[in-house]
Formats: structure tokens, sequence, C-alpha cells
């Protein structure tokens, strides 16, 4: 667990270089190198699937935000009502801070899981679904709604990316020199 | 992008030379790698998603090295939202086909079969399919919105 301890300060530090650090293309690399610790750790966590995830979506959203970020500033905006944005955010925070200490208080102590569930799955797996990765029966088979809902979410995501990219098409569609639509 | 070559490549859209033949070597094993994760994600670790991924990244850098006009004469737009489309029906038709035996996803139509072999596992494996097509052409087609809208944005 020493190397997990490591890891740990590792992204701890890669996360606060990305937010202090002033170039944005640095800021992404310090971002990338936190959630390579994170890949790393899941895989000293024995969850090789989410080791892989993990990995691919971090250089996929690199990719991503590297071509996003490269010549050009994202915008920043400190002024406005910032008396009414600062006492909401305390507000909410307050809320969410009583909201979750009395749900914490109903959970089973650390270390010590309720596997009822789990262990019918463990035992009853194999046989149940025939498949030999256990992670893909329990994703797939026990719990194919739960990837269900996440497939509906994958599709609003993009769909809404489309809507709001393809707006702005739209709006230039009417000058002369436009061959782009998406 | 600042190292390209002075004369006849120039003129043409993407990187380098070396950028170029490195891609054109390595693109087909990245894309057989996503396809790879796909199909046995109910053997080995990985799955749909991850897979998925991986062959979304396989494109983006075909297009990063040969410019737009190049991958999209590939994979048109028409395309990329035809088999998006298809990987979420194609996952919704496996959970209502179930429900036909009782509840939603019962694999009652395909067979289990052996342990460790590619076709096994009932229904997993096609679900795993129509996850990694609708991950691979989602992302493919965000990335392709955000690269329009930047060079809108340069023009």
């Amino acid at each position: 667990m020493l190397m997990l301890d490591i890891l740990i300060i590792f992204m701890i530090l890669g996360a606060v270089i990305a937010l202090e650090v002033k170039d944005l293309l640095s800021a992404v690399v310090a971002v990338g190198a936190a959630g390579l610790a994170l890949s790393i750790s899941f895989l000293l966590l024995k969850a090789p699937d989410l080791a892989i995830t993990q990995l691919v979506v971090e250089i996929l959203i690199l990719v991503i935000l590297i071509r996003a970020t490269i010549k050009k500033d994202l915008p920043f905006s400190t002024t406005g009502r910032w008396f009414f944005n600062t006492t909401a955010t305390f507000v909410f925070l307050v809320v969410f801070l009583y909201f979750g200490y009395s749900a914490l208080k109903d959970l089973p102590r650390f270390g010590e899981p309720v596997m009822r569930v789990s262990q019918f799955y463990l035992k009853e797996g194999l046989a149940k679904t025939g498949a030999a990765n256990l992670v893909a029966s329990v994703v797939l088979n026990f719990r194919a709604y739960d990837t269900l809902g996440e497939a509906t979410v994958l599709f609003a995501a993009v769909v809404g990316v489309l809507a709001v990219m393809r707006r702005k098409g739209r709006k230039e569609l009417s000058e002369p020199e436009n061959e782009e639509e998406l | 992008m600042n190292l390209r070559m002075k004369k006849s490549y120039s003129q043409e859209p993407g990187m380098s030379l070396i950028v170029k033949v490195i891609t054109r070597l390595t693109v087909g094993l990245i894309l057989l790698y996503g396809i790879y994760i796909v199909t046995h994600g109910h053997l080995s670790p990985g799955g749909g998603f991850a897979g998925g991924v991986i062959i979304a990244l396989s494109f983006i850098h075909l297009m990063l090295a040969f410019g737009k006009e190049e991958a999209l004469g590939r994979l048109s737009k028409r395309f990329v939202s035809l088999f998006e489309g298809l990987g979420g029906l194609l996952f919704l038709i496996v959970a209502i086909l179930g429900y036909k035996a009782g509840y939603f996803f019962y694999d009652w139509f395909v067979s289990k079969g052996k342990l460790f072999s590619l076709f096994s596992a009932g229904t997993i494996p096609l679900s795993y399919l129509a996850i990694g097509l609708k991950v691979t052409f989602g992302l493919f087609a965000i990335f392709l919105a955000l690269i329009t809208i930047k060079l809108k944005a340069k023009k």
C-alpha cells in the first residue's frame, strides 16, 4: 500500500500544479499525469477493466484538450455579481455537507461490507451467464439496466454537443464563404 | 505541425512526411487492437467502452496526421451518425428481445456456449458490440464537431 500512497500524493501534486500553473498546455499535461497515476492505482487495486478504460479515456481527453487549448485562451470572468455567487456557493456547500454527514452515518463501517448480493454474483455468475470475465457478466447481465442508462447518457451527451455546435454553424450559414456544416 | 517538408509536402494538409508514414503503418494495428478488446470483452479485461475509445482514437490519429479532408473522405459524417444510432438501437433490441421471454436482457435466443470460447456468454458479446459501435462513433462525432468549430473560429 506504500505504492498507492505515493501515487495518491503524486496525483494531488499533479492536480495542484494543473490549477496553479499559468500556461494552459502545462496544465493539460499535469492533468494527464494525474490521470495516468489514477490508472496505475486502479491496476494496483486489481481492477484491470477500470485501468484500461481510464488510460484510454485519459488519452482521448488529452488529445481533445490539447487540440482545444493550443493558441487559444479560455475566458475567465471574475467580474459580475460576486456577492450573490459567493453567498449561493456557501449556502449550497452547507446544505450538501449537512446531507452528506447525515447520509454517512447510516453507512456500514469501513472494511465491513455487507456482501450478500455480491456473494451471489461471485458464486452464480459463471453458471448463470457463461462469461469468463466476471465484470462483463455483472455489467451486461445482472446490472444491464445501469449499462443501458449509461449508453443513454452518452447518446444524450453526443446529441447535446452536436446541437450546440450546429446552432453556431447555422448562424454562419447565411454568410457566403461557408462550406462546413455539421 | 511546424516541421513541414519544404516543397512537395508543404501544400498538402496534415503533418509531416515522417508522421504520415508512421501513421500509415500503425493505424491498422491500433484499429485491430480496439476490435480485439471489444470482441473479447467477456473473456478478458476491457470491453465495449474501452475498445470503442481505442477505435475512435485510431480514427482521430488518422485525422490528425492526414488532415480533415482525407479522413472525412473515407468516413463521412452521415456514416458516423448512422452507425452511432445503429449501436444504440442494437443494444435496445437486445434488451427488448429478452422481454419476449420474461424480463429485459434475458438471454434466451443465444446459447451460452463453451467457457473461454469466443462465441459464448449469451448476449454479452452482442451488447458489447453495440456499446463499442456507439462509443466509437459518438466520441468521433464529438471530435469532428470540435474540430469544425475550431476551424470556423480561425477564419
